[in-house]
């Protein structure tokens, strides 16, 4: 791997890890997420894969190590020596900047498609109205759904609203973005059109974080591709290398179960 | 009573075939002994309300005097009443609305202090009388004459006579309102809490705050949750503001019974109040049917007509043939199954 400086990095964790009260989900994740790569990140059900992707989001707060996004600290301040917890207001600001999609979709159901696109622009941003719906026709237009900027998320099918809900991350100019099994709870034919929305995204030179059961899209689309375990990276590297010739035990355990 | 067949079912049966054997539909005798026993009953009641008399001390009269109730239904000071009476109701419910959304926020907070204090409050104003409530802002002129906030021992930066301020009806408002907004906070907290908790994370991971998300977005799919006990507690309040008789508020239950106390019409009187009552408790239900059909959006793939646009369409006149089959009516409740997202199923 070549040299790079922090600056690089969208996503650095060091001996990260999470509890839940005596639970220990995640026991020191090491991974570095460059600018423009896209991770994909595999593994059993429960190994923390979600705990991890909430914790780069602030959803969940990391009681241990340390997790940078763009050269800052999760949830705090360096300054001066010290560490300061960020205020809630800091920590939206901070929100706004890394877009996140759900296995659920997790729409506003009482939100046009296009209210939902613009919703965080107009009132987290400030932006104005005009401005947010011109961007947010575009963004579901791009996602291949300029005809239903009006239709509400039940008048969707499934993987139209995923598609929803990655024009609404968009929406806020993310510089990086989290999906948590994005296709997880679609049909089998939908989710194709998912699929090649977030590879779109990937070729236009985003920086993603994919939790995903499809290594299809891990071996084309991902840059890197990490296997979790029991709130560990066991293995990590280019995805067609580890996808054939995996190096640990309970990766290949993993792989031989679901390929 | 005779019920309709559900919606569709049995509407347009496709023809039989020749030589089919022909089909004898279910015979339901007693829906019709049914029908016939209430026919009777609603006749005697009839009869008993408009047509029968009483003797009294060797007077016969009419027995519920309708030509009583008629002459005082639209009496200045009923009417008087019925503006008071709903004026009271709209401020304590808005009122009580207000102070119970504040209140469910609070009581969601993690902030232990802020959410100790919205408990403290709702126990303390569902734990006591509302009547004893009201008596107090009723009393509280005379017990505080004067309200100042200042320093202690300082100068006052806050003052108001509270003896001019309260009067009955600004006391009778405050009260009720303040004892509205206990028990809707816990309706309001329990609309938030019917809304998924990935609605919150996703406006939170637009970046919006935990009290610009429950405004934007999770209050406006809790208020489907929300309404139908509003709607209960708003009729309910209707009927509570004659408590504010007690502290002289001139509202309808007080204006009758003053006309009662001078000529004795009692009962003829409480009529008058009740059909007010009635009045006014249709035309909330009305608004409530469409403010629970506004806030289905979204939550539905498509509205079932409005009753207007069934009679318009002539919908009920052909019970069953409509496309949407007969609406249930303008009670709120009809909704349950829509709601309950097996909306393609119902219509
Ligand atoms: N809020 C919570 N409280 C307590 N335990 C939790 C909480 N969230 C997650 N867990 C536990 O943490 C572990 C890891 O959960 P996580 O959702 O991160 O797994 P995952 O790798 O995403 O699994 P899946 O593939 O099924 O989504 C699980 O054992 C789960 O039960
Ligand atoms: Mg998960």
């Amino acid at each position: 791997m070549p040299e790079h400086g922090p600056r690089d990095l969208m996503v650095q964790a060091q001996a990260v890890s999470k509890h839940f009260g005596a639970l220990q989900v995640l026991r020191g994740i090491n991974l570095e997420v460059k600018r423009g790569e896209v991770m994909c990140i595999i593994g059993p059900s429960g190994s923390g894969k979600s705990t991890f992707l909430r914790c780069i989001n602030h959803l969940e707060k990391v009681d241990g190590g340390r997790l940078m996004v763009d050269g800052q600290m999760v949830g705090y301040r360096e300054h001066g020596g010290r560490v300061y917890e960020l205020k809630d207001r800091e920590v939206c600001r901070r929100r706004a900047e890394v877009g996140m999609v759900f296995q659920h979709f997790n729409l506003f159901p009482h939100m046009t498609a296009l209210q939902n696109v613009t919703v965080g622009p107009v009132k987290v941003k400030g932006e104005t109205r005009a401005q947010a719906e011109q961007r947010g026709r575009e963004l579901l237009a791009r996602v291949g759904l300029a005809d239903k900027v009006d239709a509400y998320p039940r008048q969707l099918s499934g993987g139209q609203q995923q598609r929803v809900a990655i024009a609404r991350a968009l929406g806020m100019q993310p510089k990086l973005m989290l999906f948590d099994e994005p296709t997880s709870a679609l049909d089998p034919e939908l989710v194709g059109d998912v699929l090649q929305v977030m590879r779109q995204l990937a070729e236009d030179g985003m920086t993603m974080v994919v939790v995903t059961h499809e290594i299809g899209f891990a071996r084309e689309v991902g840059d890197s591709l990490v296997f979790m375990d029991g709130g560990v990276v066991v293995e990590s590297g280019v995805p067609r290398e580890v996808l054939a010739n995996p190096s640990q035990e309970r990766t290949k355990a993993f792989l031989s179960r679901i390929l | 009573m005779n019920q309709e067949p559900p919606a569709g079912r049995g509407a347009r049966q496709a023809p039989l075939p020749a030589g089919a054997p022909r089909v004898v539909p279910v015979r339901h005798p007693g829906r019709w002994v049914a029908a016939a026993v209430l026919a009777l009953l609603g006749v005697m009641l009839v009869h008993s309300l408009f047509f029968s008399h009483v003797d009294i001390g060797g007077v016969r009269r009419e027995r519920f005097e309708w030509s009583v109730i008629d002459h005082y239904l639209f009496n200045p000071a009923v009417m008087q009443g019925v503006r008071n009476t709903i004026l009271l109701t709209v401020i304590a419910m808005v009122g009580g609305v207000v102070i119970g959304v504040l209140l469910a926020v609070m009581r969601l907070s993690p902030n232990p202090i802020v959410s100790g204090f919205a408990w403290v409050y709702i126990w303390f104003f569902r734990g006591t009388p509302v009547l004893v409530q009201l008596l107090f802002w009723f009393a509280a002129g005379y017990l505080f004459p004067t309200f100042t906030i200042g320093v202690p021992f300082g100068p006052a930066l806050f003052h108001i006579d509270l003896n001019a301020t309260l009067t009955p009806m600004v006391a009778a408002s405050i009260g009720l309102s303040l004892n509205e907004g206990a028990y809707m906070s816990e309706i309001v907290r329990a609309g938030i809490v019917s809304v998924d908790e990935g609605q919150l994370e996703a406006a939170q991971t637009l970046g919006m705050s935990r009290l610009k998300a429950m405004r934007l977005v999770v209050l406006p799919q809790a208020m489907r949750v929300i309404i139908p006990p509003t709607g209960n507690e708003t009729i309910s309040m209707l009927k509570t503001t004659s408590l504010a008789s007690v502290v002289t508020v001139q509202e309808l239950t007080f204006a009758v019974e003053q006309i009662a106390a001078a000529n004795y019409k009692t009962v003829p009187l409480y009529i008058d109040a009740s059909i007010w009552y009635l009045v006014v408790t249709t035309v909330m239900m009305v608004g409530q049917y469409y403010l629970e059909r506004y806030y289905a959006r979204g939550s539905v793939r498509q509205l079932p007509p409005t009753p207007w646009q069934q009679i318009r369409s002539g919908a009920f006149l052909r019970p069953g043939r409509g496309r949407y089959g007969r609406f249930p009516g303008v009670i709120g409740g009809e909704w349950a199954p829509v709601l309950a997202g097996q909306d393609e199923g119902v219509l």
